[in-house]
């Protein structure tokens, strides 16, 4: 069952201690989806990314790539997390390289592209974004959506199967939050397959395809935007979506 | 030397330096080498000990890794805080009259003094490793690991290279140290800078002026490198500013240049000195 899905997520579990953060998770990615997360900060979503891609061992469940457990010891995390791009709330691009080097790295090292390949490729997904001129820049040197776009040309030049985005606009000021939407935005449209946890209600609403609202480590609902943002049905979504209506 | 010795202050010290400049400076060089090899050789012990260190250990790991891990450990704690824990005359005695008596070894000079300013360094240099690798911020490991790479290339392209920058200062702080401390090592008669003066001082009894001698060295040695090491920490960090890469001719004549493929400097020159831009060509 489920064959064509990228990624199926089963009955996952995660608690810090005594602290169950996530509890009996479900759900399933198919290609080309655009799932967005929702809920209020503390609801597991970081937690629940973070353990799709094994950043976190689950305490319990499986995650699922193309059909093979990932979480199993004997699994080569390191290759599996190669497939998996991920963009983080603080970027974490890495300070002691240009920008350059931060989406060439990764293929020379991890996918084994020659300097080359590795250079074309980080100038097309760096174009992509915008960045193109910032190429000799240091991270330090630019600004919080800058970075966010490097961060997502550095993953992209993995070409990544699924790409994770852990609250990608959270840290950044109110007029950068845009430039890093509008990337995403167009990645969408381009059929790149995405897991994005956001408090963007907007891009959640207008972007994805599926919908996952998350409170205390459940999942309370989910279903395409327009179920969810007009007709949601589970009282907690309800009152989660008035509050945001209500800003 | 048959004319009578001087008798004041500056002239005696004037006297040694002309006289015996070459001990001096043989005494100085050898300082400067046994603190150069000893710093060098220090940081290596250090950077390999405080990696081990650092390995995470994670209870999916299997028993066996578990456990060498923790015997690997343990030995490096020992010897961290033996030899941070005791002074270097004494572990320089210990080790070369102990190797004679027990061993049956003779070291030479110079091994015996790479050897204990060497093992000593890497005693400290292990806690300032561990104490940079820490001081990293966790999300580079996140983000190395994010996009495939292991442990080890994480260690060896993100995070190593970020904790040199930041432990420079306590590198510094260690050559200092070892230029100033290795004179402890004339009790096992490593001939070097004090060992140099000491001797001096002793044929005419002119103790303070051999140690003026001695400490303008020492001060000589200690100053350049701490600003040569100033120098380098500031190469590291590379330009404050930067080039914005570009295609538009109009800007490479402005100075931006450096577009992978694109504008060279070459191409950039040709562009300014030939009125055709290039093109008719």
């Amino acid at each position: 069952m489920n064959r064509d899905a990228i990624l199926e997520v089963k009955h996952l579990s995660k608690s810090f201690g005594a602290n169950a953060v996530l509890k009996d998770i479900d759900f399933v990615v198919h290609p080309g989806d655009v799932t967005s997360i929702i809920g209020s900060s503390g609801s597991g979503k970081s937690t629940l990314l973070r353990c799709i891609n094994l950043l976190e061992t689950p305490t319990s469940g499986d995650v699922v790539f193309h059909g093979d457990s990932v979480v199993d010891k004997k699994v080569n995390a390191a290759a599996y997390r190669a497939k998996v791009g991920m963009v983080f709330q603080s970027f974490n691009l890495f300070n002691n390289m240009s920008v350059l080097e931060n989406c060439i790295i990764g293929q020379t090292k991890v996918l084994k592209r020659n300097k080359e390949e590795a250079k074309e490729k980080a100038m097309q997904y760096l174009t992509k974004v915008g960045m193109n001129p910032y190429i000799n820049a240091k991270p330090r040197q630019l600004s919080g959506g800058q970075k966010q776009r490097v961060a997502i040309a550095r993953a992209l030049a993995m070409e990544p199967e699924i790409l994770l985005f852990d609250e990608p606009t959270s840290a950044l000021d109110p007029e950068m939050v845009g430039e890093v939407l509008e990337v995403m935005r167009g990645l969408a449209n381009e059929g790149m397959t995405m897991l994005v946890v956001t408090h963007e209600m907007a891009f959640a609403r207008d972007v994805s395809n599926h919908v996952v609202y998350m409170a205390d480590g459940v999942i309370c609902e989910e279903g395409s935007p327009s179920d969810i943002f007009e007709n949601p049905q589970n009282a907690r979504t309800k009152d989660f979506l008035a509050r945001f209506r209500a800003k | 030397m048959s004319s009578t010795l001087p008798t004041d202050y500056w002239a005696r010290v004037v006297y040694l330096v002309t006289h015996y400049s070459a001990s001096f400076l043989r005494g100085a060089g050898s300082t400067l080498l046994i603190a150069l090899v000893g710093t060098f050789v220090g940081c290596l012990i250090g950077f390999a000990v405080g990696i081990v260190q650092t390995i995470p250990v994670s209870k999916q790991d299997s028993i066996i890794k578990r456990a060498l891990l923790f015997i690997v450990k343990l030995i490096l704690n020992i010897y961290v805080e033996v030899f941070r824990g005791t002074p270097m005359i004494v572990q320089a005695m210990f080790i070369y009259f102990g190797a004679m008596q027990y061993l049956g070894i003779t070291m030479g000079m110079w091994f015996a003094a790479f050897f204990i300013v060497s093992i000593n360094t890497g005693a400290y240099m292990a806690e300032t490793v561990r104490g940079g690798i820490l001081s990293i911020d966790p999300g580079q490991t996140e983000g190395a690991k994010a996009i495939g790479m292991t442990h080890f290339q994480t260690m060896l392209y993100v995070i190593f290279p970020q904790t040199l920058r930041n432990i420079i200062p306590q590198i510094g702080n260690n050559l200092i140290i070892n230029i100033k401390d290795s004179s402890v090592l004339s009790v096992i008669g490593v001939i070097e800078l004090y060992y140099a003066a000491k001797q001096t001082a002793g044929a005419y009894y002119w103790w303070f002026e051999a140690m003026t001698v001695a400490m303008v060295l020492y001060l000589i040695m200690t100053f350049v490198f701490s600003r040569l090491l100033r120098f380098w920490e500031s190469k590291l960090d590379g330009p404050a500013s930067f080039d914005l890469a570009t295609t538009d001719q109009l800007a490479h004549t402005s100075g931006n240049y450096s577009y992978p493929g694109e504008g060279s400097f070459d191409k950039e020159r040709n562009i300014e000195t030939d009125v055709n831009g290039g093109r008719d060509k």
